[in-house]
């Protein structure tokens, strides 16, 4: 762990390297674009962006018609604006019709509280997971974004790249590779297991250390891939550690801690205990003082660990 | 010897009512409905299958062919018919359309039929597809022309209104809509009961920087001038106005809304078929 970086930074230098290694890729934005990363690709090579105004659900058809003509698009939006608005678009036109299409969702999770509930995106995760042959991608940190952008690109067929605007300390190497599907481990633990995803790694990692001093030793997962789960990790978690904790700056409904735990209770039932967002709306305020506010502290994270290991016994 | 004008549309209008029969014979026997919607497209169709697009059904992804997005999915009676005609799969698979297992799905599904450009029936979406499409062929400088059929109750989505925007920001000459206007949506008349502010329909097309025509859209050789017209024009994408009559080719259908999800009786089935001279009168 190293210095703070902003992961939706990530996504500029993502986008111009796929630019430049497939002439076929394509931008198609709906004007907003360069508030998630969509700048640098935009300056290199502006033959190929195609702005339809603020038209969400526009900007997801035209895409659709590209990758019908064989194209490589991309678009991008604030997460509510793609996973809640042109849902539909990207769920009967896209995701049904296993067209390559790859959508980037801005402001996950608290990241855009500034803005408040209208714009912040937490419970994307959740609505697209449930779309079949549909890649959900919650990155990490600046470096790991800038991977998924590429590995995306790679992927045959439909992904989604959720990213937020939150500092977040950068983990992951410039050599790192992502790997779709994969779970990611940063420490090792036989009592229980903390999954984390996108920016709730930090955390995830301090409550480890935490624990720790409480010798309690939490192994610790990197969960990229919201879906497809890394079923092999978690099931390996259920077993060696016998109690697991998510944490998602997100809805604990239908997100990485709903993944997990209908996987865990269906294969090896332990405790499953969820981190975030509880049944309610993110107000307004900034980033920082919201995770606090609703529960996606390490104290949180601590907290159910210790609550999972009661009743894992 | 090369056919005359005047003998294609003949032809083609012959063929109208061997496809109308087959709409009827398909949905008939698997119980299948949206007759009205798709006998109002079947001349639009057969101007673009057997006159002006350039497609090839041996090979359906041939890279330069010209692509026909049937926005108003649920006339996919219409368009399989015409597809099984042309040969993109046997005609026998009609008679299985909309029913469990079939290729022929209730709404056209892009990865199980073949000739069948983008899977639609939630409407208002085919537009913009074929707006992504357009400039894709633009891009690569390919010659392939884009059509959509969109219906005239399918305006009412949103959706619609967007592509009608940015397409003709993009100056997309090689897209042309045509709007099956055959006065009718689900629950009643599109322009008069339900949205009469839908009119008038050409004066916001062409507000909107489309080149309008209008065609009478049981008039195949209207049809297929309109077709010429809009492929010779530059600079802007065309929006053709088909006017259209809902249920057209039976004189019990024409018209008349209840064929948008009704379903045939043995005696009315008889009846289509003599109409359409496959039965003979009693």
């Amino acid at each position: 762990m190293s210095e703070l970086a902003v992961p939706v930074n990530g996504i500029g230098p993502g986008l111009v390297k796929v630019g430049e290694t497939h002439p076929e890729m394509v931008f198609v934005i709906a004007d907003n674009a360069k508030a998630i990363g969509g700048g640098p690709f935009a300056e290199k090579f502006p033959e190929r962006v195609f702005d339809v105004g603020i038209a969400e659900q526009n900007m997801v058809m035209t895409s659709a018609g590209f990758a019908l003509a064989g194209k490589l698009p991309f678009c991008n939006a604030f997460g509510n604006f793609l996973a809640l608005r042109a849902i539909e678009q990207i769920r009967t036109f896209v995701a049904h019709t296993k067209l390559n299409v790859k959508f980037i969702g801005g402001l996950a999770g608290v990241s855009g509280g500034k803005e408040g509930p209208t714009h912040e995106a937490q419970e994307d995760i959740a609505h697209l997971r449930a779309v079949p042959d549909l890649v959900v991608l919650a990155p990490t940190d600046v470096v790991s974004t800038e991977k998924a952008v590429i590995a995306a690109a790679e992927w045959v067929g439909p992904v989604f790249i959720r990213i937020g605007r939150m500092a977040a300390p950068v983990f992951y190497g410039a050599d790192y590779t992502f790997r779709i599907g994969k779970a990611e481990q940063h420490r090792q633990g036989k009592d229980a297991t903390i999954i984390s995803t996108g920016v709730m790694l930090g955390p995830a990692l301090e409550a480890a250390t935490e624990l720790a001093k409480a010798g309690v030793e939490a192994r610790v997962l990197d969960m990229q891939t919201v879906k497809p789960l890394d079923e092999e990790a978690v099931l390996a978690a259920a077993v060696e550690t016998g109690a697991i904790v998510t944490a998602e700056e997100h809805t604990i409904i239908g997100g990485l801690g709903g993944a997990v735990a209908e996987f865990v209770c269906e294969n090896r039932p332990v405790p499953v205990l969820r981190v975030g967002i509880r049944d309610v709306y993110a107000e307004t305020g900034k980033p920082e003082e919201l995770m606090v506010h609703y529960g996606m502290t390490t104290d949180n994270i601590v907290r159910s660990v210790k609550r999972a290991l009661e009743l894992k016994r | 010897m090369q056919q005359s004008r005047a003998e294609l549309v003949a032809s083609l209008e012959q063929l109208a009512k061997d496809i109308r029969l087959d709409v009827v014979k398909a949905l008939y026997q698997t119980g299948g409905y949206h007759l009205g919607p798709s006998f109002s497209i079947v001349e639009t169709l057969l101007a673009l299958y057997y006159y002006k697009m350039r497609v090839d059904p041996q090979n359906p992804k041939w890279a330069d062919r010209d692509v026909l997005i049937l926005s108003k999915g649920h006339g996919s009676a219409g368009l399989y018919s015409v597809l099984a005609r042309k040969g993109y799969f046997p005609r026998e698979e009609l008679w299985t359309m909309k029913t469990f297992g079939s290729r022929l799905q209730g709404h056209p599904d892009m990865l199980r039929t073949p000739g069948v450009e983008l899977t639609t029936g939630s409407l208002g979406n085919g537009l913009s597809a074929g707006q992504g499409y357009a400039l894709a062929a633009r891009m690569d400088d390919r010659p392939t022309r884009v059509y959509v059929i969109i219906g005239d109750g399918e305006a009412d989505e949103g959706l619609i209104w967007e592509a009608s925007m940015s397409i003709p920001k993009f100056k997309l000459d090689n897209l042309c809509c045509i709007l099956d206007y055959n006065k009718f949506q689900s629950s009643g008349a599109s322009t008069g009961c339900i949205m009469p502010t839908l009119s008038p329909i050409a004066d916001k097309w062409r507000a909107f920087g489309w080149n309008v025509l209008e065609a009478r859209g049981h008039d195949i050789g209207c049809l297929m001038d309109a077709l010429d017209e809009a492929e010779k024009y530059e600079g802007k994408p065309t929006f053709i106005i088909a006017d259209t009559v809902k249920g057209k080719g039976l004189s019990f259908t024409e018209g008349d809304n209840r064929w948008h999800i009704g379903t045939l009786t043995e005696a009315e089935y008889h009846q289509a078929l003599r109409e359409l001279g496959a039965e003979a009168a009693q």
